[in-house]
């Protein structure tokens, strides 16, 4: 049933695009390459350029200069309906006039009326709907009508899918289940799919490789694990996940001094010699068990309770009044009321940045 | 956004085009507008290839219209406008000279002296108070007899009078005054007049009929009004004042450069017609064919002797410095430039 | 099945070139040429100083320093300065009736309050002089009769209050609750309230609604030709040099100072509009006023008492109508619409008008819905869409007499090849077009704004062509606002003279020039007929398309309900 549902999906290419809005650079010498079959998130703040990208992969914007590449096709200068790709909207943009039926059929011109009839069944049944044909838009419920969007994006078999922000009309409650559910389709069509996204809990649990943008520029372009663990920039690590950061110099090649205290560096913490240096709140160990490098005293100061973990805010005895966090399972927290512990951050979990 | 298009150059064409057989001969005229019916039907009855297409204003208007017209005339022919204005046309050369078939039945007096004649007349019109006798009686009001009673104080704001830039009526009334009293003693008697006037208004029908419905006690207008709307009923007294009446001819004249030509020329003869004659006798008592017209009941019979000497080359020469003259005193009839 | 598919892309992308830049390009040469080049012409034309025509500088320093120009120039000011002050505290406080109480009945007073907007401005007029004229019904009331300064003044007011009405309605429609409820909250006052809350938000629309009931005055000269008895203004001089003079130049002098106060008001709104930007966010909660009986009474008198003011002066005009031979024979009768016995244009004017206010409507609504589609939905051509924005906003600040005036200047030129228009059904159609653009505009375009802004890039995406997708999608959507630009066509078209007056020939002479022609000859009865044809003909359309309306929503229920999900 697969090989009848969509084409199989083709590489995309995006070569160093070029877009401004009058002094603004919205994109600058962008370049992506996009595996056919591969679901690629674009991740950034808002203004970062992502949903310019996807515009002008979509052909709504015109790049300034640069090349955009579907399959084998040059598509840069191309009018959005000849560049063979569905979208899926924030809004969804379902027109309320029309009947579900008559949604996931507008894009199935120059065929039969059975042939419509029956590919939109098809499609209904793809994404769980059938038998709301009749439905008009309004009569459905956000997570349906995301499903209709997305089968009417998926009606006329496009070789690339874009999905510009489709999760952030819904709950929370929804949201994480209709995730799992189209990246569950989208392996099953192996259809090339490119997701706008601002959120990295959605971005981390979708995408096969996640594109970090800011100001314009691609940060890193990486699998979600890569990018968690070793992000290339600091604009990477502070925007995916938590962190803390301290003010470091280089002692030696294995070494950085912070505050009153040497840490030993591993071997790919980065080149900089003195700057910023990053550690994950969940890196950290507290009282460890067994002596563990880039061990020391400090203080605690407060300890929220997150339910299936605890985040605990602490001085480091050598580096007072510069705060640090660490998420720790409730059984590895200190007793309360203990005040002075030890903390262990482990030399394979610093990184430096200039 | 196709189907509107073809549907917008459709009505334009519509419009735009409208493609008739028959020869469209555009009429300027200042005849009332009861009138034209009867006219319209009797010509085109006479010449059914020819098609009137009537263009009606008052004289002052349709006169400036010509005018303005004067390089592209619209006009093929004008059919009734007032003698002393199309003397004027005449003078800017703007007349076909053209003698009808029937201009040997016409009165000396009633046509241009030049021969073949700028122009021809149909009638005549001429001035009439309308006196609302009801009204008079509820406020008083004593029947004036003469124009220089419509100076007394007791009718002050209760006469109306048509404007003569803009009405041929008007302007006869004035040119008339002018004529009888003397120009000093003329400005004078409107100074006076003035300050009883309620409404200078811009046709010449309309104080007629404002003082028929007592909106206004007294109309300085025509006979035509007068008399139909006597006939309707209304309480009114038509007074000839006793210094005589004004008049002026209504007159028919050819457009120089029509592009219609003959067709002007067969209503210029149709005109003149006796046909056209009987036509006329119906609204007026004195007409361009003498013999023709029948007395009107609501006149009196030695109403042609009423009329005074009328010089319409005088006329027409200082139509436009009468007018200027008369604009400056009671144009905006405010105590601020009246006074002026 | 690649060729086919790529064929039917190319023709979709062909037509839909056609329809975007096509129609863009045809949108900017009607404005060019219905909006722009007549406005230039009136300029032209005031500074030529060709002879006998009035114009020119030296003309021009003759005309402003003649003690003439002055005495109209003060009158015009005066009435409209008057009318302003009157007519704006009264709609306000009728607004607010309809808006912040909770009065019985505010549906027909709403309907009642439209009533001048269905006539021409004459018909206060002539109601006037059968009510106040030296042989009106409350002629006992005045003192001195109605012709002059008051005349003028109170037909005004009532010409004019619907247009104020509007305004203000939708000023005080946009209230906060939450606000409100702050100020009570604090203790404040009724009338703190009312200082601190409603009047700085609506303080901007009683300055629009003060110059759009100054600016309809000073141009308007359908009230002063019936009621203004020798108290003349500028309005009426222009058409008088222009239609009674043929005189161009002094028309167009007069044309461009009436421009001036339009203008100004234009741009001191605009200039407002963009200081205090929108007060209103987007999370404001709809206001619901509090029962309280004492205002309600208070405000259910004054709406009454307007009502009724505006139902004895049109009522007056259509039974004046029917009156046989007013005053000395009240009996009834149609005497006065055997309109074929009588000067002004008769029946031929009705039809005229008719089919004048049907192109109008259908042209210009699907004209104009389209090409504010075409500039609020479509991607590309941005200095095409920045001018044809600043076109269709012009018309707004001239009055008709002006623009007409144009049409007259630049349509009458020698050598223009448009000529053949001149006097033209089609002529009167693409001004009265042009006129009432810009009010026509702004509801297609409030209409296309509150529509998803990615439908056109869906359906984009979904190769289907955006002529089509308008038609199937966005027409259907906005069927509403289209009924409703439609009625606001064709009652502008009906009703409107101030344009009109200088463009008709003796085929296509409308009713509202009919009725004029007529009041000058004298036949009033015979112009408050053919006013009342104009307010029954007018008022039916409206109801029509308002029960059309109605039936359109009805049939569209099933999917114009707010989705449970959204």
């Amino acid at each position: 049933m697969n090989t009848a549902l969509t084409q199989p999906g083709a590489p995309m290419k995006v070569r160093g695009i070029q877009k401004r809005f009058g002094a603004f650079t919205a994109l600058d010498n962008v370049s992506l390459d996009v595996a056919a079959g591969e679901l690629v998130c674009l991740l950034g703040p808002s203004g970062c350029g992502k949903t310019t990208l996807l515009r002008c992969i979509a052909g709504l914007e015109r790049q300034d200069s640069g090349e955009l590449y579907l399959g084998e096709r040059d598509v840069s200068l191309l009018p959005p309906q000849a560049r063979d790709y569905g979208i899926l909207f924030q809004s969804y943009a379902l027109f309320p006039n029309l009947s579900v039926e008559a949604n996931i059929g507008y894009g199935l011109t120059g065929s039969g009326r059975d042939e419509v009839r029956k590919r939109v069944g098809q499609m209904l049944e793809l994404v769980g709907l059938l038998g709301s044909e009749k439905k008009y838009p309004g009569q459905l419920s956000g997570g349906q009508q995301q499903r209709v969007a997305l089968a009417r994006a998926l009606a006329p078999a496009p070789s690339l899918l874009l999905l510009d922000e489709p999760m952030s009309a819904l709950d929370a409650r929804v949201r994480e289940h209709l995730c799992a559910e189209l990246r569950q389709l989208q392996r099953r069509l192996g259809i090339t799919t490119l997701m706008v996204t601002h959120n990295q809990d959605e971005a981390m649990l979708m995408a096969d490789r996640i594109a970090v943008m800011n100001n314009g520029k691609v940060e890193q372009y990486a699998t979600p694990q890569e990018i968690y663990d070793r992000p290339a920039t600091p604009f990477v690590a502070e925007f995916v996940g938590q962190g803390n950061w301290l003010p470091f110099s280089r002692n030696s090649a294995s070494h950085a001094q912070v505050g009153g205290m040497k840490m030993r560096l591993a071997d790919d913490a980065g080149i900089a010699q003195s700057g910023r240096l990053f550690c994950r709140p969940e890196a950290i160990s507290v009282n460890p068990p067994v002596h563990e490098e880039n061990l020391f005293p400090a203080k605690v100061r407060e300890i929220t309770f997150l339910g299936n973990r605890c985040r605990m805010s602490f001085e480091l005895e050598q580096l007072p009044g510069h705060p640090l966090l660490a998420e720790l399972a409730p059984e590895a927290m200190p007793r309360l009321g203990a005040q002075d512990i030890w903390v262990a951050l482990p030399p394979r979990s610093l990184q430096v940045f200039a | 956004m196709f189907k509107p298009l073809a549907l917008v150059a459709a009505v334009l064409t519509a419009f735009s085009l409208n493609a008739f057989a028959k020869t469209e001969l555009t009429v300027y005229t200042a005849l009332e507008a009861e009138q034209l019916k009867t006219y319209k039907k009797a010509f085109e009855q006479a010449n059914p290839d020819i098609e009137i297409k009537w263009v009606r204003d008052s004289t002052g208007i349709i006169t400036a219209k010509l005018l303005a017209e004067k390089d592209r005339p619209q006009a093929d022919v004008v059919w009734g406008l007032a003698a002393s204005s199309l003397a004027i046309l005449d003078q800017q050369g703007m007349l076909d000279n053209y003698a009808p078939k029937d201009l040997d039945k016409i009165g000396k007096n009633y046509r241009d002296a030049a021969n073949p004649p700028a122009w021809v007349g149909m009638d005549v019109w001429a001035a009439t108070i309308c006196f609302n006798t009801v009204e008079a009686q509820k406020q008083g009001l004593t029947k004036p007899v003469s124009w220089q009673d419509l100076t007394k104080p007791e009718y002050k704001g209760k006469i109306v009078m048509p404007n003569p830039a803009s009405s041929g009526t008007g302007f006869l009334d004035v040119s008339a005054w002018l004529q009888t009293f003397g120009e000093k003693q003329g400005w004078q008697y409107m100074d006076d007049l003035h300050q009883n006037i309620g409404q200078y208004v811009h046709s010449g029908s309309k104080p007629c009929k404002l003082a028929a419905s007592g909106e206004f006690p007294i109309g300085i207008s025509f006979e035509y009004p007068a008399v139909q709307l006597k006939r309707q009923g209304a309480p009114l007294d038509i007074i000839l004042p006793k210094e005589g009446l004004g008049w002026e001819i209504e007159a028919t004249s050819v457009i120089k450069g029509s592009s219609h030509a003959d067709a002007a020329r067969k209503l210029a003869d149709f005109s003149a017609s006796p046909a056209a004659m009987e036509l006329y006798k119906e609204n007026f008592a004195v007409l361009a064919q003498p013999g023709i017209a029948k007395p009107q009941t609501e006149l009196p019979a030695d109403y042609e002797q009423r009329l005074i000497k009328n010089d319409f080359v005088w006329a027409s020469r200082n139509r436009d410095s009468i007018l200027a003259e008369w604009r400056k005193r009671y144009d905006g009839k405010s105590e601020k430039v009246a006074g002026q | 099945m690649a060729l086919p598919i790529a064929r039917q892309v190319s023709r979709a992308e062909w037509g839909d070139r056609i329809f975007v830049v096509g129609g863009k390009w045809l949108w900017l040469g009607l404005l060019v040429v219905a909006v722009l080049l007549p406005l230039l012409a009136i300029f032209w034309r005031g500074f030529s100083s060709e002879a006998g025509q009035g114009g020119g500088l030296a003309a021009a320093r003759e005309l402003l320093t003649s003690a003439n120009f002055h005495w109209l120039l003060g009158n015009s000011l005066k009435v409209s300065l008057s009318v302003a002050a009157i007519v704006v505290p009264l709609a306000y406080l009728f607004a607010y009736a309809l808006q912040r109480t909770l009065i019985p009945g505010k549906t027909v007073w709403r309907g009642l309050s439209l009533l001048p907007l269905m006539a021409p401005s004459m018909l206060p007029g002539i109601a006037l002089v059968y009510l106040f004229g030296n042989q009106g019904l409350l002629r006992g009331l005045l003192s001195d009769n109605i012709y002059g300064f008051w005349g003028i003044v109170l037909g005004e007011v009532i010409y004019t209050f619907p247009h104020a009405l509007m305004i203000l309605l939708s000023a005080l429609s946009l209230a906060d609750a939450r606000l409100f409820d702050a100020a009570s909250s604090m203790g404040a006052s009724p009338a703190r309230a009312f200082r601190s809350v409603t009047w700085p938000a609506t303080r901007q629309a009683v300055f629009a609604a003060f110059c759009l009931v100054f600016t309809l005055t000073i141009t308007d000269f359908g009230v002063p030709v019936v009621v203004g008895g020798d108290y003349q203004v500028l309005a009426l001089e222009a058409y008088k040099a222009v239609v009674g003079q043929q005189q161009f130049g002094r028309g167009a002098l007069i044309g461009m100072v009436l421009l001036l106060p339009a203008l100004f008001s234009f741009g001191v709104d605009a200039w407002l509009r963009r200081r205090h930007g929108d007060s209103m966010s987007g999370r404001a909660q709809v206001f619901q006023p509090s029962p309280s009986r004492l205002r309600d009474a208070c405000y259910l008198a004054i709406v009454l008492l307007i009502c009724a003011v505006l139902l004895l002066v049109f009522g007056m005009a259509v039974y004046s109508s029917l009156v046989k031979f007013w005053p000395y024979n009240l009996s009834l009768s149609l005497n006065h619409y055997q309109f074929e016995d009588t000067a002004g244009g008769g029946w031929l004017a009705y039809r005229n008008s008719l089919t004048m206010a049907l192109c109008t409507a259908l042209i210009g609504s699907v004209l104009i819905f389209t090409g504010a589609y075409l500039m609020e939905k479509t991607q590309g051509q941005k200095n095409l869409n920045l001018a044809l924005r600043m076109l269709s906003f012009v018309p707004m600040a001239v009055p008709g007499l002006v623009l007409g005036l144009g049409y007259v200047f630049f349509f009458n030129l020698n050598g223009n090849p448009l000529h053949v228009f001149y006097g033209s059904m089609a002529l009167l159609v693409v001004c009265t077009i042009a006129h009432y653009l810009t009010t026509a505009q702004m509801t297609a375009t409030t209409a296309l704004r509150q529509l998803d802004a990615e439908f056109e890039a869906a359906a984009l995406s979904l190769k289907a062509p955006l002529y089509r997708h308008y038609l199937r999608v966005t027409v259907p959507i906005c069927l509403p606002a289209l009924l409703d630009i439609l009625r606001y066509l064709f009652v502008s078209a009906m009703t409107t003279v101030s344009a009109a007056i200088f463009l008709y020939s003796p085929d296509t002479i409308l009713a509202a020039v009919a009725v004029l022609n007529m009041d000058d000859a004298g036949n009033v009865g015979g112009a408050a007929a053919m006013s009342s044809l104009i307010l029954f003909t007018s008022g039916s359309v409206s109801l029509l398309l308002a029960w059309a309306s109605r039936g359109a929503l009805r049939r569209s229920q099933a999917w114009r309900q707010i989705a449970p999900g959204q």
